[in-house]
């Protein structure tokens, strides 16, 4: 056979591998036989984590697809502290209040460094207080892709949960083979974890037969497969519908947002969008579907966190194409499972700015805020009071990426001013966003006199941010202050993953 | 204003404030104040009730305030509101100060 080599010319060109020796022995079962055995399935987490070589000090990965719902993280951070692993990084797409027992693995010297879009409830209080040394990074969805995917953020093991799973790691967010199974609809920001992760461990409650088509998650992207009873708590996971809201307020910023919009000139046959799942943000949709049949026109594409009522308004054939990274409610993860052009994308083609992503094709987007300064610069990451208790998501990813960003919210909250001098984390730089809607007046900024012109030009009345600010502090006062000490205990990044801000330790004393 | 019994003002709901009076023989006036905007607007709140109370000529009581968010408005109505009451003040003065 050499001698066969030996004649080819520029061999060195063509090949390394040399000539055939022979096949590999053949297998003569059943394909039905042979998935009962030689597959990726592990009967024990333990088994995988050993299988993955996980050790002290490295990196493990979540998706939050599961929401308030998630078991996922805890049940393996459990088992990875009565392994005796320390010094782990906790790299997650996001974390809940359901994630509170992380506390005690942080201070347990089992967790010493965390990554997330965002945190809530008491692991954020806690950490809001000064419980990690090491400052928690916050990444917006987009910049979280692009970290994994250029090294910044290197996974040595994902852990991901899953509603379906073949033998070979085929994974999904759904199952076309029953109806029952858990699910989450869209594993867009798992997708990203399995590419890149050195070694994927699928967790799933719900082993179906090869192949699990279609998948979030391709077999060659994983190595072991855990089988548990318990992923999550459906009703966490998913809840229903999710509802329009009733508050008055919120319906008046949403009917205000959509007149925006259209006075803009955003709104045209074949415009594309992505509309948040707060109440007012969510409840422009309402007013914008009843606009598109007055004038005749169809949405091209909807993106983002999806729900019900952008699957609704897909189902009346008003919008053509969904792409959906995450889906907010059962409606949606539904509709994934029936539409055809229900789309499942990843998070890097959501939002990395390393590629042209989907939100650089929109047109325009609906953003909520905690608070607003007079730059335009939201936070949607930490509370009036200075403590960490939201979620970057693709707020920055997407106000960067749409034609016009919408930021809309009540000028007060109770009697806290959302509308201030200066935000007290910024997430969203106010270069990137264009207008800010809220029940008492609209401000655009003032990069988009166009803007400002054709609103004013269809009779609306424009203000200015700092005119806003003024409103909101006549009515509810000028708050005091919140006192940090000068230790960081978070850091913002934005989406290129340069850091925009710092998040200090509260100063209760 | 003489306070002659213990009175209540306000409720619970968000943007409201609970005010409760009780008459004190001495001692001044001692505010216990829970809010749910405390570190935004606890200061204030406080200069709001305790210049309510000398409005109306109140030197000493005790008075706790559970507030939820409540406006200035709001916070000098219930304040005033329990006061009255507690006096037993029936024709009330309600333009007390601005």
């Amino acid at each position: 056979m050499n001698e066969l080599l030996n004649t080819i010319p520029h061999i060195d060109r063509i090949t390394h591998r040399g000539a055939f020796s022979g096949a590999a022995p053949k297998r003569t079962e059943t394909f039905r036989a042979r998935s009962g055995k030689d597959n990726k399935v592990l009967p024990s987490l333990e088994e995988a984590v050993r299988a993955a070589g996980l050790r002290d000090g490295m990196t493990i990965s979540f998706h939050h697809h599961f929401r308030g719902g998630d078991h996922v993280v805890n049940q393996v951070l459990d088992t990875l502290a009565d392994m005796g692993f320390r010094d782990l990084t906790l790299a997650a797409s996001s974390l809940a209040d359901v994630h509170t027992p992380l506390i005690r693995h942080i201070q347990n010297g089992v967790v010493t460094h965390i990554e997330t879009s965002g945190l809530r409830g008491q692991l954020a209080e806690e950490i809001s207080r000064g419980l990690l040394e090491c400052p928690v990074v916050f990444r917006s969805h987009g910049g979280r892709a692009a970290a994994i995917c250029s090294g910044e953020v290197h996974i040595n093991v994902a852990f991901l949960g899953a509603p379906s799973c073949d033998p070979y790691g085929n994974a999904n967010g759904y199952s076309r083979d029953d109806d029952t199974s858990i699910a989450c609809g869209s594993m867009g920001y798992a997708r990203t974890d399995a590419k890149y992760a050195d070694k994927v461990i699928i967790l799933t409650n719900n082993l179906v037969r090869y192949p699990n088509a279609p998948w979030a998650i391709p077999e060659y992207d994983v190595d072991y497969i855990v089988v548990t009873d318990d992923i999550g708590d459906p009703a966490g996971i998913m809840s229903g519908a999710t509802r329009y809201t009733k508050n008055p307020k919120e319906l008046l910023i949403a009917q205000t947002a959509a007149n925006v919009i259209d006075a803009a000139g955003y709104l045209y046959d074949g415009f594309s969008m992505q509309m948040g799942s707060g109440g007012a943000s969510l409840a422009v949709a309402r007013f914008l579907r009843q606009m598109m049949q007055k004038k005749n026109i169809r949405c091209r594409f909807a993106l983002g966190g999806i729900t019900g009522q952008i699957t609704a308004m897909h189902e009346e054939g008003m919008i053509d194409r969904i792409l959906d990274v995450q889906s907010f409610d059962l409606d949606a993860a539904l509709s994934l499972k029936k539409n055809r052009f229900h789309h499942q994308i990843d998070a890097t083609y959501y939002a990395s700015f390393l590629f042209a992503a989907a939100v650089d094709q929109l047109d325009f987007v609906i953003l909520s805020a905690l608070e607003i300064d007079t730059d335009f610069n939201v936070n949607v990451l930490t509370g009036s009071d200075g403590v960490i208790r939201g979620a970057i998501g693709g707020h920055p990813d997407t106000a960067a990426g749409a034609s016009l960003s919408v930021v809309v919210a009540p000028l007060t909250r109770g009697r806290i001013p959302t509308v201030i001098d200066r935000v007290n984390t910024i997430v969203t730089p106010g270069a990137v966003v264009d207008v800010v809607v809220t029940d008492q007046g609209i401000a655009v900024n003032p990069r988009r006199p166009e803007v400002a012109e054709r609103l004013e030009q269809a009779g609306m009345r424009v203000n200015t941010i700092q005119q806003l600010k003024d409103r909101a502090e006549a009515l509810a006062g000028r708050p005091d202050p919140i006192r940090y000490k000068d230790r960081v205990v978070g850091v913002v990044m934005y989406r290129d993953n340069t850091v925009i801000d710092v998040i200090r330790q509260i100063d209760e004393s | 204003m003489e306070l002659k019994k213990t009175a209540v003002a306000g409720t619970m709901e968000s943007s409201d404030i609970m005010v409760t009076v009780e008459p004190r023989e001495h001692g001044g006036i001692v505010l216990e104040l829970t809010s749910s905007v405390m570190k935004q607007y606890g200061r204030r709140i406080e200069q709001v009730i305790r210049e309510t109370a000398a409005e109306l000529g109140v030197e000493h009581a005790l008075i706790r305030a559970v507030d939820k968010g409540a406006l200035d408005c709001t916070v000098r109505a219930r304040a005033a509101a329990a006061l009255f009451r507690a006096a037993g003040q029936e024709n009330h003065i309600w333009e007390v100060g601005k």
